[in-house]
């Protein structure tokens, strides 16, 4: 789960690390009375979770309330690389003197943590990583041991930040690596870190990942983002479905991730013969194929106005064929009307296929087309879904 | 032979007394897998029965060890547990752990991981994966073993499903050893340590690679095909129409800007030598004709 930049800062302040005076809002009015009560020059910095928000002109100096409330009410809805700030962040500004950059993040290929730090903050790093990879020093960090203030002042020796500087920043690393461990995040970055003229160090912004696979040990729910509560993936989640929407015409419901990736790959693939006719969203169903769970799938896939046909791709290994076949016909006799909506492409394989074909024949729904094979089961999908 | 399970393997189940881990004891017997023991903390001293089997229950993965001589573990215990079972497993030398348990946050991978790096004495396959099976022999995992038989093929893969499709359409075929390395952003054992083995494996005639999209393993598996393996390879890559940036099931499955697209692996493959399929079943057919092309030539 990605975090917005006020909820990073909010994290970061409460593990010590500094960050500026500062709350989101999310009318210009609200943004004002932030001003008002910061008593000083702020920055307006829109809240999306992508990056170049300052060349899109999400991010803007004001300086007193009047002008904040002005920049907000220009910032707010501004579209930045199709994601739309719906809440800016109103804090005090900073002026830095210098700035760096500093990052933790879980590295797969060598299974391990990794901390880049570099003297050339407040720029794109991966232009810096590209154009001068040594100023960007990267460090495994044990997960055992963890970045303690030895390890802390490796980093910032490493990375040649000022010498007077590297006691103040080994702080705010050992306490950015708390925020690593103690919130299960993937991802910890802040860039700038900035050394303000007076020997402050600060993160003027952040960005976290958190582990969502952690979310049992966590308090994390309130950072969901509240744009996500909307539409069809909200429904699914509530539901406990694995869904992802996109945006073509073939509803896809199988078992297993592989499977069901590879599925959306098969019916685009045969969707080429039909006018680039593509796979309408990934929907997960898991191991166990029981008839509320295949009928609140073909619930969700339904309710989506854009499905033309859907295609249900499933393997029997541990679940049978046959027990699966019986869900989809319980399932499609829960749905009612909207089970005969549109046409159901099944493709059983696997474990008791036969079985589960003759039980859907036997069902003799007039919307249900059962295919043998998985390429001809996306075939036929995407011809229905074309026609 | 088959690689990292045979016949001889003996095999403990910790969570043995969980709904899942039951289950999933008894099809593991069924297949014929030497299963000897189970752990659950606490109930130690107890027996649980599967038909004509009684397998015993003990506190710990160590005495497990110490009475049955177990030397492999596959872990069916929740998320939250799962740390300190990999790691009790790790502490008493099991050769290998196979980690079923979906959902245990990376922090805990991480550490289990490193832990069993500096033991130096356990091969970690998972977490989040359907173990392994060496058809015929024995079973470490969830892996049906039914849908198919042994045989010359040696398969990894990210994927449980896509393994079991493979698995089914070569079933005539046969494998020595299918392993379901896991779809976790970070697993122990890697496409590359299955490809050493299988290469190493006299039983193991072609290998199925099946990767998907996120992070760069089946680019670093290509270049050691290219390097190491001489056996030939097929491949199939899922997730040509993932979205950048969401996960797609399994919670290393993203796409992250222009890194971990299944064009960039496929290509990878290609340039290493591997035929990649377009869906799983043209992969099928392309063992197939591999295998066809080598008994005609021999």
């Amino acid at each position: 789960m990605d975090l917005y930049e006020y909820q990073a800062k909010e994290l970061f302040a409460r593990h010590g690390v500094p960050v500026p005076r500062g709350r989101v809002a999310s009318t210009p009015e609200e943004a004002r009375s932030i001003a008002e009560e910061l008593r000083a020059p702020v920055v307006v910095k829109a809240q999306v979770k992508t990056g170049g928000r300052g060349k899109a002109g999400g991010i803007r100096p004001a300086p007193g309330p009047s002008s904040t409330e002005a920049e907000a009410r220009h910032v707010i809805g501004m579209d930045i690389k199709r994601h739309i700030a719906r809440t800016v962040l109103v804090e005090q500004a900073t002026v830095p003197f210098e700035e760096y950059y500093a990052a933790y993040l879980v590295d797969r290929a060598d299974r391990t943590f990794l901390a880049m730090v570099s003297a050339r903050g407040g720029m794109d790093i991966e232009e810096v990583a590209a154009t001068d990879p040594g100023a960007l020093v990267r460090m495994p960090i044990d997960p055992v041991r963890g970045v303690d203030r030895e390890i802390a002042l490796e980093l910032a020796a490493r990375a040649a930040l000022p010498e007077d500087v590297r006691e103040a920043v080994a702080g705010v690393l050992v306490r950015l690596w708390q925020v690593m461990v103690e919130e299960d995040a993937l991802l910890v970055e802040v860039n700038p870190l900035a050394c303000t003229a007076d020997g402050r160090v600060l993160a003027l912004d952040g960005k976290v990942t958190l582990d969502a696979g952690a979310g049992f040990r966590h308090d994390h729910e309130a950072l969901a983002d509240p744009a996500e509560g909307e539409g069809l993936e909200a429904v699914a989640r509530a539901r406990k479905l694995n869904y992802v929407k996109l945006d073509g015409e073939v509803g896809v419901i199988g078992n297993g991730a592989g499977l069901v990736m590879s599925t959306l790959d098969v019916v685009a693939y045969a969707g080429r013969g039909f006018g680039g006719v593509r796979p309408a969203n990934f929907l997960d169903i898991g191991g166990g194929a029981s008839a509320q769970v295949m009928a609140d799938a073909l619930d969700t896939v339904l309710a989506d106005p854009g499905v033309r046909s859907v295609l249900v791709n499933v393997f029997g290994g541990i679940t049978a064929c046959d027990a699966v076949a019986d869900g989809v016909v319980a399932a499609l006799r829960m749905l009612g009307e909207r089970g005969l909506s549109r046409p159901v492409v099944v493709r059983l394989d696997g474990n008791n296929a036969e079985a589960g074909r003759a039980i859907l024949a036997a069902a003799r729904h007039p919307r249900v087309r059962v295919v043998t094979t998985m390429d001809d089961a996306a075939e036929l999908a995407a011809r229905l879904a074309a026609a | 032979m088959a690689v990292f399970l045979t016949k001889d393997s003996k095999v403990l189940v910790q969570g043995m007394t969980g709904a899942e881990g039951a289950r999933h004891t008894a099809r593991m017997l069924a297949a014929g897998t030497d299963v000897v023991a189970g752990v659950t903390p606490g109930k130690g001293g107890r027996t649980v029965d599967f038909g004509e089997r009684r397998l015993p229950v003990f506190d710990s993965v160590a005495a497990a060890v110490t009475q049955t001589g177990a030397d492999v573990s596959v872990v069916f215990v929740p998320p939250r547990f799962a740390r300190a079972a990999v790691e009790e497993a790790v502490d008493a030398a099991v050769g290998l752990c196979v980690v079923i348990t979906e959902g245990v946050p990376v922090h805990d991978t991480l550490r289990f991981w490193a832990r069993a790096q500096a033991a130096g004495t356990t091969r970690l396959i998972g977490p989040n994966c359907p173990g392994l099976i060496s058809p015929g022999q024995s079973s470490a995992g969830i892996i049906p073993a039914d849908i198919t038989s042994a045989g010359p093929i040696g398969l990894v893969s990210k994927s449980g499903t896509l393994t079991y499709q493979l698995m089914y359409e070569l079933r005539d075929v046969g494998f020595s050893t299918a392993v379901g390395i896991g779809g976790d952003p970070v697993i122990g054992t890697t496409h590359i340590d299955a490809l050493e083995a299988f290469q190493n494996d006299p039983d193991t005639e072609a290998i199925v690679m099946i990767g998907e999209i996120g992070g760069d393993a089946e680019e670093r598996a290509a270049a050691y095909i290219d390097k190491h393996v001489t056996k030939p390879v097929v491949g199939y890559v899922a997730g040509f129409t993932a979205p950048e940036g969401r996960t797609m099931g399994h919670a290393g499955a993203i796409v992250s800007g222009s890194t971990g697209t299944a064009r960039a692996k496929k290509d990878a493959l290609e340039k290493a030598g591997v035929r990649v399929g377009q869906t799983p079943s043209e992969t099928a057919r392309l063992m197939r004709e591999l295998l066809a092309g080598r008994a005609g030539t021999v």
